[in-house]
């Protein structure tokens, strides 16, 4: 199960967080500082799995932004990295050619897809078409209220 | 500005950017939230953020309290408020608003309001309590996104006390007729399993229906609670193999919709999920693996293509192969797959590679050997994470020989300083080497001095405790002992003389209690010159209190009445540390009184036998004589408590508020001790005085003692060194050099490569000598005596963690007296006036017992004589006597007769087969004896040859055997039978717990079998009832501080359906009915050993409200459970 999955910039900025545990406050910023600690100053090509307490740590670097992962340690490190590019698959598909600038400005949809993609940890729906189609049946739900919230003014 | 205009104005970016661009990419990057980064990127200075986003902060706080907000609005504001969140800066004052977007809001608005409120809110969060109506309503809407959203955000932040109040509803949903609801309805159970698995007992058949659910997906969200389930409990699923192995072969196969693929290649999500399961089913278990040798192979063909997720799928594979019952042909595929990751380019798969190494190493050193030299460059890879990895591969694969090497490795990495985790792992793991694998007493020392240097404060407790109770206790060798002995006191001496101070304190600690104890060894060397030593120390700054205890004590041992002693005494007899302030008295007193002191600390006696006097008697006459001077009696803290709840007159409420006492399990039984300080000085003092005598899991003794004085460490040495030479150093041993020979990289020595090329051949032969199959044959394990084998099977199969937990629990020493016991007591009872002869006295709970229950005796035993039926029936546990009696007919009649006479008396289960092989068989016997669960194991011999030498061990994780873990018999003649007892009571309360156990024996060839069983047992085993009077009742339930509330089902169909009820559960669950008064009943039960647990009933309109509480964070939960099955059952 997946314990947490966090994005942040190649500066540290965090981009988004989603914990799949409970965790206080104070833990939460001490793991995003850890982990920005640990992942960003390594070299590239190196390995793209860590060791941190007693959990396993998956990051992969798409272009300015890195995608990071905690995992339990009977996890498959390599399935990890596959679930982060098929979150990224997911988000390049809905914003069409995505890049940092759209998940920072959109971050709430990041993390509409990311709901749909994982659950509880785990992995939800592994079919890309599902994800995709169950944000387009929202979005279409937005457009026609848009539409409808837009009518009462004349 | 009307509503209306701003609703216009704020709608009007997002819909003309919907014209001109696709999907809802840069949707918002006009928005206010736009402007919000925007201006954030412009900043130069963390200060000037802080301003910024206090601004934003101070706005948003204005709109959202502003009753004018339009939700749509106000969707958008959560959005900045969310982010302002996610830089690190509070909004808490928005959370209520969060939840109400989520209550009010229509869809959209709803999406982002529960968005925030799962970002926001943490389980403990107090306002979650707000969610719960929103959720529910939303949980039952019609609209499928509104579900949707519901079941995310239940599976994302509810807690265990509120997963009662959704539960029913998202039962319902996994019979909903769309897919996508019906798999996050799976999951969100789920997560409910993990967080309170007892909640979802109940719907297990659900979740079956799951498993076979026509969508794919939904069958695949399933596998994620089974997997769980198999995990902790895989006998229990054993019968579904055959599906797993069908849907895994479909799946390999490309059954699955093309909408599964990932990177063309099937669900592998799903594979491998499948595969997991097959490990814990397979494991162990020579049938149920051979069902799966097939589809194994198949999914090692079919993934072949070059990508990432095919690793994936062939590292679990690897995993499973390796896990369950082996086979050679797989076993061989499967290695060669290993080889393809280690020999990978790809650090990645390099990496996955030597896990997969360490995993399967033990099984089979020669891998280890064939890919010696790319380990060999792995350990000096720059990434340290490869290092690390390849550090404990070769902690793996350490022995005797390469030892030293492989440790000062180790040490190397430690000497990095790579983050507290790994520092306390690997310091553990040396600290294990060097005990079970010293070469010699010099390299030992020196190797834990590194190690307590290295370690520091950070390093578990348990390995100076070791390391002194090695030293404290010694070996057979009186000679050996003494030398090591004085090894470390010359080597403290030595560090003491240079700057102590800067040590870590529990080496300090070590330092001072080997003086303290053994510097008289050292011939010459005058107390003075150590004590001088620790009055040096105790200046340090640094030191703290602790160490000064120990310094103290240490000093109190060498100590001959000197004046710098009488100073330090001085000093810390006001200390405001009680312990530290009696050992500087003792030590006063002791430095002036040699006679008391030599008999107090008697030299070189550090393990010697202590006899304590747990109920300190010498104290009697000290408490009479304070008693007849008119002190008031000692109370035991919770008895106290329950006075002062007593003096409050005025107590309306009928049980009274919850009080802030815990009270532990200690404070109910005896006294005791009044002075806590004594005892922990005695502690702090000889800590190397463990209580757990004898354990088999501190110290590898027989380890150090066979490789002591081997002269094959000098070897090495010399290995290491000549590291220039070219052709092989005449000192190396030949089996050396057949392991350099087996090396892939046979270099010619030419050149400097070729130079380079030998250095790491040379420590090629040093890392992996003694591995291959014809050196140090018992290494691995693969011809030990069946007995060792059973030790080493664990630690090649499991994770080092659990190995260490096993061996805890595995003891194999034979245990002669008991089994003779035993037989006395059957030779009396196959004696015709045997029963009825000998029985023992009747303890006063026991008779109680009889009292109280004799109304509902059910007549079970009536062939065994008058007072056992009672209590033998009433005992009974249905569900268990009716499983048992099917399956144990033909044999239980005749063994039951065969039940030890005193425990016939008492409350058994119907006789249940073990296991059986072609040789014995088998059965066990639960009896419920009032402060243990009793197991009395029947060992019959069905075949026509006597065996011999016979022992039974048994282990189990949860629970705890107090007496009985392991027996011996020498023989046991052709179709005779032998009883083995044991008896165990549960110290943490568990739904279910299990034990195991393993019976080895030589049949008439001499040749050596084993025979394994485990037995599964409930938390009702248990279970017995508390006699209790309604006061008692009153009291004790006022200082339980956990509970849990929970409707159960009344038994409908009967008169009083409340005594009814009662009856049903106090039958069925050896529970006490304390009384019922009008429509309220009160019952209370103990969980051996002596945890109480009190009920409290409340019938109304057809439902049993149960309240339950007892001092123990889980039996609550645990025992409702039951409660609720036994009225299932009925």
């Amino acid at each position: 199960m997946m314990r947490f999955l966090l994005l942040f910039s190649r500066q540290g900025k965090l981009r988004l967080q989603k914990w799949f545990t409970p965790l206080g406050e104070r833990e939460k910023k001490k793991i995003v500082r850890d982990m920005t600690m640990m992942v960003l100053p390594r070299p590239p090509r190196s390995c793209n799995f860590l060791l941190w307490r007693d959990l396993k740590i998956v990051y992969k670097r798409y272009a300015s932004l890195y995608f990071c992962c905690g995992l339990e340690p009977q996890d498959n490190e390599l399935l990890a990295l596959e679930v982060l590019h098929r979150y990224v698959e997911l988000l390049d598909k809905y914003f069409g050619n995505v890049c940092e600038l759209d998940i920072i400005f959109n971050f709430e949809k990041a993390y509409f897809i990311l709901d749909e993609f994982l659950m509880g940890g785990e992995v939800q729906e592994t079919s890309k078409l599902s994800v995709a189609k169950s944000m387009e049946e929202s979005d279409l739900l937005q457009e026609t209220m848009e539409e409808y919230m837009s009518k009462p003014t004349f | 500005m009307s509503d209306v205009v701003e609703k216009t104005l704020t709608a009007l970016p997002s819909l003309l950017s919907l014209d001109t661009q696709s999907g809802a990419g840069k949707l918002s990057a006009t928005s206010k939230l736009g402007n919000l980064i925007r201006s954030l990127t412009e900043l130069t200075s963390k200060h000037e953020e802080e301003k910024l986003i206090k601004k934003e902060l101070a706005a948003i706080k204005e709109q959202v309290s502003s009753p004018n907000t339009p939700l749509r609005q106000m969707k958008e504001i959560m959005v900045r408020a969310v982010y302002c969140e996610m830089l690190g800066y509070e909004a808490s004052f928005s959370y209520i608003h969060a939840i109400k977007l989520a209550q009010q809001g229509s869809v959209l608005e709803k999406r982002v309001g529960y968005l925030a409120v799962s970002l926001f809110l943490n389980e403990s969060h107090d306002l979650l309590l707000l969610l719960v109506n929103t959720v529910l309503k939303d949980l039952q809407s019609t609209n499928l996104i509104e579900v949707c959203m519901a079941l995310t955000v239940v599976s994302q932040i509810f807690p265990k006390d509120m997963i009662p109040a959704v539960l029913p509803l998202v039962e319902d949903k996994l019979t909903h007729s769309k897919e996508i609801i019906r798999r996050k309805a799976v999951l969100a159970l789920y997560k409910f399993y993990l967080i309170a698995p007892n909640q979802v007992q109940h719907i297990h058949d659900k979740f079956r229906k799951a498993l076979c659910d026509k969508d794919p997906g939904v069958m695949t969200a399933s596998l994620h609670i089974y997997l769980q389930m198999i995990k902790e409990n895989p006998d229990g699923f054993k019968e579904l193999t055959g599906s797993f192995v069908t849907i895994l072969r479909q799946v390999v196969g490309g059954k699955l919709p093309v909408d599964f693929n990932y990177h063309s290649v099937p669900a592998p999500w799903l594979q491998i999920q499948l595969l997991r399961m097959l490990a814990f089913l397979g494991k162990e278990d020579q049938s149920t693996s051979e069902m799966m040798y097939e589809v194994l192979d198949e999914s090692l063909r079919r993934a072949e293509i070059n990508h990432n997720i095919t690793y994936a799928i062939l590292y679990e594979c690897v995993k499973t192969i390796y896990t369950i019952h082996p086979k050679s042909e797989l076993l061989e595929k499967a290695a060669k797959c290993v080889g393809k990751f280690v020999l990978s380019p790809k650090i990645n798969l390099k990496y996955l590679g030597l896990k997969a190494l360490t995993y399967v190493v033990q099984q089979d050193p020669n891998l280890a050997l064939q890919h010696q030299m790319t380990i060999i460059e792995c350990l000096d890879h720059p990434d340290s994470i490869i290092k690390r990895e390849t550090l404990e591969l070769l902690y793996r694969i350490t022995n005797g020989q390469n030892v030293a090497v492989i440790v000062e490795r180790m040490l190397d990495f430690l000497r990095l300083g790579k983050g507290e985790h790994t520092t306390i792992d690997l310091v553990g793991k040396v600290a294990e080497l060097a005990e079970k694998y010293a070469p010699d007493n010099g390299w030992f020392i020196q190797t834990m001095n590194t190690v307590f240097f290295l370690g520091g404060d950070m390093m578990q407790p348990e390995i100076p405790n070791n390391f002194l109770r090695l030293l404290a206790e010694g070996f057979d060798n009186a000679d050996e002992n003494r030398q090591l002995r004085l090894y470390a006191v010359d080597s403290y001496l030595s560090l003491l003389q240079t700057d102590a101070s800067s040590l870590p304190q529990r080496f300090l600690q070590v330092i001072s209690w080997v003086l303290g104890e053994f510097s008289f060894l050292k011939t010459g060397l005058e107390p003075t010159v150590v004590l001088v030593h620790f009055g040096r120390l105790l200046e340090q700054d640094r030191i703290t209190t602790e160490t000064k205890i120990w310094i103290l004590s240490a000093m109190c041992k060498l100590c001959r009445g000197e004046a710098c002693m009488e100073e330090a005494a001085q000093r810390y007899s006001s200390s405001l540390s009680t312990t530290l302030r009696q050992q500087a008295l003792e030590l006063h007193t002791l430095s002036q009184n040699e006679g008391l002191r030599a008999s107090v600390l008697p030299r070189d006696a550090s393990w010697d036998e202590l006899e304590m006097d747990s109920s300190l008697s010498f104290l009697d006459g000290f408490v009479s004589d304070a008693l007849a001077q008119g002190a008031a009696p000692y109370k035991p803290p919770h008895q106290r408590q329950e006075e002062l709840s007593q003096e409050k007159v005025l107590n309306f409420e009928p049980y009274g508020l919850l009080l802030p006492v815990s009270l532990s399990a200690g404070s109910l039984t005896d006294r005791q001790s009044p002075t806590g300080l004594s005892l922990s000085s005695g502690l702090s003092g000889n800590s190397a005085d463990l209580p757990h005598k004898g354990g088999s899991n501190t110290l590898k003794l027989e380890g150090v003692r066979r490789v002591w004085g081997k002269e094959g460490y000098l070897l090495e040495k010399e290995a290491e060194v000549e590291t220039a030479v070219v052709v092989p150093s005449p000192l190396e041993s030949s089996r050396q050099q057949d392991d350099a020979e087996r090396a892939p990289l046979d270099a010619p020595a030419l050149g400097p490569t070729a130079e380079y090329e030998q250095v790491k051949q040379q420590l090629a032969s040093s890392l992996f000598v003694g591995l291959g199959p014809q050196n140090e044959p018992c290494l691995m394990g693969k011809s030990d005596a069946p007995l060792q084998r059973f030790r080493r099977k664990n630690k090649a199969q499991e994770l080092p963690v659990d190995t260490r937990k096993k061996l805890t629990d595995t003891y194999s020493s034979h245990n002669t007296v008991d089994s003779l016991l035993d037989k006395d007591l059957l030779d009396s009872l196959s004696s015709p006036q045997g029963e009825g002869q000998t029985r023992p006295q009747d303890t006063p709970l026991h008779s109680d017992l009889k009292d109280t229950l004799k109304s509902q005796a059910v007549d079970r035993l009536s062939r065994v004589e008058g007072e056992s039926e009672l209590l033998g029936g009433d005992m009974e546990l249905e569900p268990f006597s009716e499983q048992s009696h099917r399956q144990a007919e033909p044999l239980g009649l005749g063994l039951m007769s065969r039940l030890p006479l005193e425990l016939c008396e008492l409350g058994h289960s119907q006789i249940l087969n073990l296991s059986s092989d072609h040789t014995l068989s088998l059965s066990v016997c639960k009896v419920y004896r009032e402060d243990a669960l009793v197991l009395v194991i029947f060992i019959c011999n069905t075949s026509s040859s006597p065996v011999d030498e016979i022992s039974v061990q048994l282990s189990s994780e949860e629970l705890k055997v107090l007496d009985g873990l392991d027996g011996a018999l020498p023989a046991l003649e052709s179709h005779g039978m032998e009883t083995f007892r044991c008896s165990m009571v549960m110290e943490t309360p568990l739904v279910q717990s299990s034990v195991s156990g393993t019976v080895t024996y030589h049949a008439c060839a001499g040749l050596a079998h084993e025979l394994q069983f485990s037995l599964g047992l409930t938390l009702v085993d248990f279970i017995r009832p508390l006699l209790l009077s309604t006061e008692d009742y009153g009291k004790l339930w006022l200082a339980f501080n956990h509970d849990v509330k929970q409707n159960l089902q009344l038994l409908a169909d009967q008169e009083d359906s409340l005594s009814a009820t009662l009856n049903t559960l106090t039958e069925k669950l050896q529970l006490h009915l304390v009384d019922i008064i009008g429509m309220e009943g009160i019952v209370a039960c103990q969980l051996l050993p002596g945890r109480p647990c009190l009920l409290h009933c409340h019938a109304h309109t057809g439902s049993l409200a149960v309240w339950l509480r007892s001092p123990v964070p889980d039996l609550p939960d645990c025992l409702l459970y039951h409660c609720q099955k036994a009225l299932r059952e009925r």
